[in-house]
């Protein structure tokens, strides 16, 4: 899978999830390794917001252990502090502060949670708006900006963080057909630069342009983990398949 | 808006000119305080020199009951039984007591079980804030609940500490939905004031139940006093709506 000699960075290891009685995971096996880019997909349903939600603690697996850059993930707030400073991630639905500017929205965590001075932090901040080129909205309010802008901005904030791993959880599926493309460019070109990361996208031309390993979930399972020539040219499994045709359909 | 300051335009006029019309009537005495008469005046002076405590009382009552109620709704958003629990008691007990009551028992009770003296003034305070409190605790509460979970989740995969990400996300967003009724509960505080006259605070209403009884004239002392709430609510009133505006213009 093209991991010759990488390190693993996120170990994920007989991990399960419950919401009171419905088990959303099951059983989860995953490693990530430094600089891989996953992909995750699966029906809406599966478990794939949750999978990666639990790999910045949004939530509390409660089965199996997670394990990122050799820090276990637990009740210690030590340690899912020093986690989230690795992990970085992208919603949906943006999540943008809509009383702060756009360089406020960015230079927040650095000066807050990083104890940046807010000098080099707006520096930072606008470097990274130059990295998702869009350095001239940086004094507008989120509100001011179009989906697209707003996902890059979210996008250049979790850079802000210098992550070591960046999570998105379907990062285009709230736009705009015309704009989800200036979003995956974006995201292409981080994962050129080598950044390690955990997607959950229907993107599947992206998917086959970026992704060093392709994970398909369905009903809170890792049904099938391939490299994306095989994952797309003959899936093991006969739900992957039938996925893959559903989607690909058009 | 416009609606709502003709109301209060109207009913300022309304009142002014009742008074008028039925001040000149046999039944009213304004010389009591009339500005062109030296005791007039001198009694005029003492009801207004009343405001100066009425304002204090309920500003640092205020401020006083903000930072309670704060510290009182945040426990309110715990995902813990126990800090909830205990939201809900404080809530429950000092919305269930009548302000009267717990002004009487701050200032003759308080001083007895804590061996301390305390002032007509300070336990008018306490006894506003705390009863105050209890009600600012659950409109921050609902402000604070108001805001998308997905603020929440962003700052936290930030790595902003609690205190960050109420300071810097939550409570910014929430003071929008906060403001109005907390306006009103400022409002009702000024009012509630007004209670702190039976342990002898020499604020408006205290002042006017004085002079009451030297000059035997409450109906136009009452009118004024009367008057005087109303302005002095009014301009608050006009000041919360004020800042609203100026809120909602900085969030474009
Ligand atoms: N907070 C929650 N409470 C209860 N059920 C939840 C919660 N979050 C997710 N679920 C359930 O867990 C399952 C997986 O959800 P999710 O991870 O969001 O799926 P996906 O992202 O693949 O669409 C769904 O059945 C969903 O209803
Ligand atoms: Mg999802």
């Amino acid at each position: 899978m093209g991991n010759n000699g990488r390190e693993p960075i996120i170990k994920i290891a007989g991990m399960g999830k419950s919401f009171g009685d419905f088990e959303a995971l099951k059983n989860i096996h995953l490693t990530v390794h430094n600089g891989e880019r996953v992909v995750v997909c699966g029906p809406s349903g599966s478990g794939k917001s949750t999978m990666i939600r639990c790999i910045n603690r949004l939530e509390a697996h409660d089965a199996g252990t997670i394990t990122v850059d050799n820090i276990e993930l637990n009740q210690n707030t030590k340690n899912i502090n020093a986690i989230r400073r690795e992990v970085a991630m992208v919603f949906q639905q943006f999540n943008l502060f809509p009383h702060l500017t756009v360089v406020e929205n960015l230079t927040l965590g650095p000066v807050r949670a990083r104890k940046m001075n807010p000098a080099d932090a707006e520096v930072l901040a606008r470097k990274y708006l130059e990295r998702v080129h869009i350095p001239e909205q940086a004094e507008k309010y989120p509100a001011q900006l179009s989906g697209g802008q707003q996902q890059r901005v979210a996008i250049a904030r979790s850079l802000c963080m210098e992550p070591r791993i960046m999570l998105f959880d379907e990062p285009t599926s709230a736009l705009d057909p015309e704009m989800i493309s200036e979003v995956l460019d974006v995201m292409a070109e981080l994962a050129e630069d080598g950044m390690t990361m955990v997607c959950v996208t229907h993107e599947m031309s992206f998917a086959r342009k970026v992704a060093d390993t392709m994970v398909f979930m369905d009903a809170g399972e890792i049904v099938e983990t391939a490299s994306p020539e095989q994952f797309f040219s003959a899936p093991e499994s006969e739900r992957t398949q039938m996925f893959l045709n559903q989607i690909l359909q058009y | 808006m416009v609606g709502w300051m003709k109301l209060t335009k109207g009913l300022i006029a309304g009142l002014l000119l009742t008074l008028l019309l039925t001040g000149c009537g046999a039944n009213w005495g304004w010389y009591v305080v009339s500005p062109s008469t030296e005791s007039g005046r001198s009694n005029l002076k003492f009801l207004i020199d009343g405001l100066g405590y009425t304002i204090a009382l309920s500003i640092c009552a205020i401020v006083i009951s903000i930072v309670i109620g704060l510290l009182i709704a945040l426990p309110g958003l715990a995902k813990g039984r126990a800090p909830r629990t205990m939201n809900r008691v404080y809530v429950e007990c000092f919305r269930a007591i009548p302000i009267l009551v717990l002004l009487l028992w701050v200032y003759y009770g308080l001083p007895v079980v804590l061996d301390i003296g305390i002032t007509a003034f300070w336990a008018g305070v306490v006894a506003l804030a705390i009863s105050d409190s209890a009600f600012e605790a659950e409109i921050f509460r609902g402000g604070i609940q108001s805001i998308s979970k997905g603020q929440i989740e962003a700052a936290d995969s930030l790595g902003l500490s609690y205190y960050d990400k109420m300071r810097y996300v939550i409570l910014p967003q929430a003071i929008r939905r906060i403001l109005p009724p907390l306006g009103n509960q400022l409002v009702y505080m000024l009012k509630m004031s007004s209670l702190v006259s039976v342990i002898g605070l020499s604020e408006l209403t205290r002042r006017a139940n004085e002079l009451v009884v030297t000059e035997y004239r409450p109906l136009e002392i009452y009118t004024i006093l009367v008057l005087e709430y109303l302005i002095l609510i009014l301009i608050v009133s006009v000041g919360v709506r004020w800042l609203e505006k100026k809120m909602r213009a900085d969030e474009q």
